[in-house]
């Protein structure tokens, strides 16, 4: 069986998964937007887990490697495993129950009741959706590359990314979130397994797993080491991963939770989740050191590794397990995109009560359908690497934190600190981003826009009237 | 979550930033079990031993009143209106 035959037994399989859950629909908007918050533990971690893995993890993270060596699991893979469950059990579950108790289908309409601001939620949904777009066009083009590169250039590069966007568009389309859920977490497992088979079979074909370090450390010992990352860089990475917690996609898993109980697990495991996918191929993209040209396309990497294995069945089940990594957080990001037009926009434009609960699952399907075709145009104009292009993505994110954590644990936050916040991490991120500086005084862009961001929150939010004593008991309640 | 609880959280998690800088490994290639950089290897142990701090926090610290919170009083409206 040609490896491409696989793929497409894959790609079918996700298609009747994500299709098959509207069989199991409830017809309503609340059931299309956040599966009637029925999602239990184990699904929260596959599909909180594989949202935030995206290509940037599977294929970013061994390209990354082959170009600075072993220190990328530190840059990216342990800070996260720390910082994101310290976000999941900080700002998820407090996100989660005011999501529960009031009825929210997204973030803005949280900040819109506790920064008593409409003005602030059309402020934040071009900042968000600005965000989000960047990331979306890290996976259709992570995708379309792949699955390029399995065909063989049967198909081209651009119509490769339109049969991802095109599936994935067919199973959120009819299964909403809880189609989204479903995909998410047979994917998941799927790159989990595939990931550790691609270790074991790449190893063997490279004499094992000794054989293959030895051989990139006689080539490049440095690889071996962090000798290509400087102390404040690797420090200042710790920051990256706070961009979770301002994540649209993330805030609408959140809320399928069936209770706050549902979040141990992924608290819990997500630093072990990510290991397990980390390592495996943090090592690949270093033992690449020993097979290809230093100058060798980086993010090509892992599929150069799985091209070195022969038997062609193989190479198609691990080409599945990338697709899978790639469209696992696709799908939640097409979701979240239409649920904000729906309700951020279109219900503040015409009032939802206007609206039948058919008519708003159709609004939301209709706004799927124009942000998947408007990343599938952007993807095909865009040159930045995975990697960079995350990186990026996930500091405009960061620089948003503090917007959210304020609102969770400061009463005295105002909207017009939120609102000075969010202009000064759009002006810093613009500034930095189209400068094009790697590092500042050592350390990461995201340093400053982060700081620059919390300073402007804290100064603004002393300087303005507070919110007011009905708001700040709906937030903070005696024993919440 | 009682103040004591999380102010043991919040002193772990800052103890924890600090062990993830182990900058005495930063040039050091040797490779544990014959396959593993020790840098990589240290922050691989890291990572489960984060999952562990994690687990005790689920079992010691968990935030019961915030579910109370959610669960308790008016039926959810749809859409968060104003």
């Amino acid at each position: 069986m040609t490896p491409l035959n696989i793929v497409f037994i894959y790609l079918g399989l996700i298609l009747l998964l994500g299709v098959g859950s509207s069989f199991f629909a409830r017809g309503s908007s609340s059931d299309y937007f956040k599966a009637s918050h029925s999602v239990g533990p184990i699904l929260l971690l596959l599909t909180v887990f594989g949202t935030t893995m995206t290509a940037f993890a599977l294929v970013g993270s061994s390209g990354e490697a082959f170009k600075r060596g072993i220190g990328v699991y530190g840059l990216m893979a342990s800070w996260s495993g720390l910082i994101h469950s310290a976000v999941f059990f900080l700002v998820g579950i407090k996100l989660w129950s005011f999501g529960k108790k009031y009825g929210y289908n997204t973030q803005i309409q949280f900040f819109r009741e506790r920064y008593e601001s409409k003005a602030l939620g059309f402020m934040l949904f071009p900042v968000l959706v600005g965000l989000v777009i960047p990331y979306l066009l890290i996976g259709v083009k992570a995708g379309g590359g792949a699955l390029a590169a399995i065909s063989e250039d049967q198909f081209s590069a651009k119509w490769a990314s339109a049969l991802i966007c095109g599936i994935v568009l067919v199973y959120v389309f009819f299964g909403g979130m809880r189609g989204t859920t479903w995909a998410n977490a047979m994917q998941t497992l799927i790159f989990m397994i595939t990931g550790v088979i691609a270790f074991y079979m790449i190893s063997n074909k490279l004499g094992g797993v000794s054989a293959a370090i030895e051989a990139a450390q006689a080539k490049s010992p440095s690889h071996l080491t962090r000798e290509k990352i400087g102390h404040a860089e690797f420090f200042s990475y710790f920051l990256i991963p706070l961009s979770v917690g301002m994540f649209p996609h993330l805030f609408q898993h959140w809320l399928t939770a069936k209770s706050a109980k549902a979040f141990k697990l992924s608290v819990v495991l997500h630093p072990i989740c990510i290991m397990l996918v980390w390592v495996p191929c943090v090592l690949i993209g270093v033992w690449a050191v020993a097979h290809f040209p230093a100058d060798t396309k980086h993010t090509g990497v892992m599929m150069k590794m799985i091209g070195l294995l022969d038997t062609p069945t193989m190479v198609g089940i691990l080409s599945a397990g990338i697709l899978a990594a790639i469209m696992s957080s696709l799908d939640s990001q097409f979701m979240c995109v239409g649920t904000m037009f729906t309700n951020d926009v279109l219900f503040n434009i015409k009032d939802e009560s206007t609206f039948t609960d058919k008519q708003k699952i159709w609004a939301g399907r209709i706004f799927i359908i124009l942000i998947v075709v408007i990343t599938w145009i952007l993807a095909q104009y865009t040159t930045k690497s995975i990697f960079s292009m995350a990186v990026w993505c996930f500091s405009g994110f960061t620089g948003l934190f503090p917007i959210v954590f304020a609102a969770l644990y400061w009463k005295r936050a105002t909207k017009a600190g939120a609102i000075a916040a969010l202009f000064v991490t759009a002006i810093t991120w613009c500034a930095l981003f189209f400068s094009n500086v790697k590092l500042v005084l050592g350390c990461k862009p995201v340093t400053f826009i982060f700081l620059a961001s919390a300073v402007a929150m804290f100064i603004v939010s002393m300087l303005s009237k507070p919110p007011s004593d009905e708001t700040v008991q709906k937030f903070f309640p005696e024993k919440a | 979550m009682t103040p004591k609880a999380r102010n043991v959280v919040i002193i772990c998690v800052a103890v924890f930033m600090v062990l993830h800088h182990d900058f005495w490994l930063w040039e050091d290639g040797t490779l544990v079990f014959g396959f593993l950089p020790s840098g990589l290897a240290y922050h691989a142990v890291y990572s489960i031993v984060i999952a562990v701090f994690w687990f005790l926090v689920m079992k010691f610290a968990w935030p019961q009143a915030i579910e109370d919170f959610a669960e308790s009083g008016d039926e959810e409206k749809d859409g968060g209106e104003e």
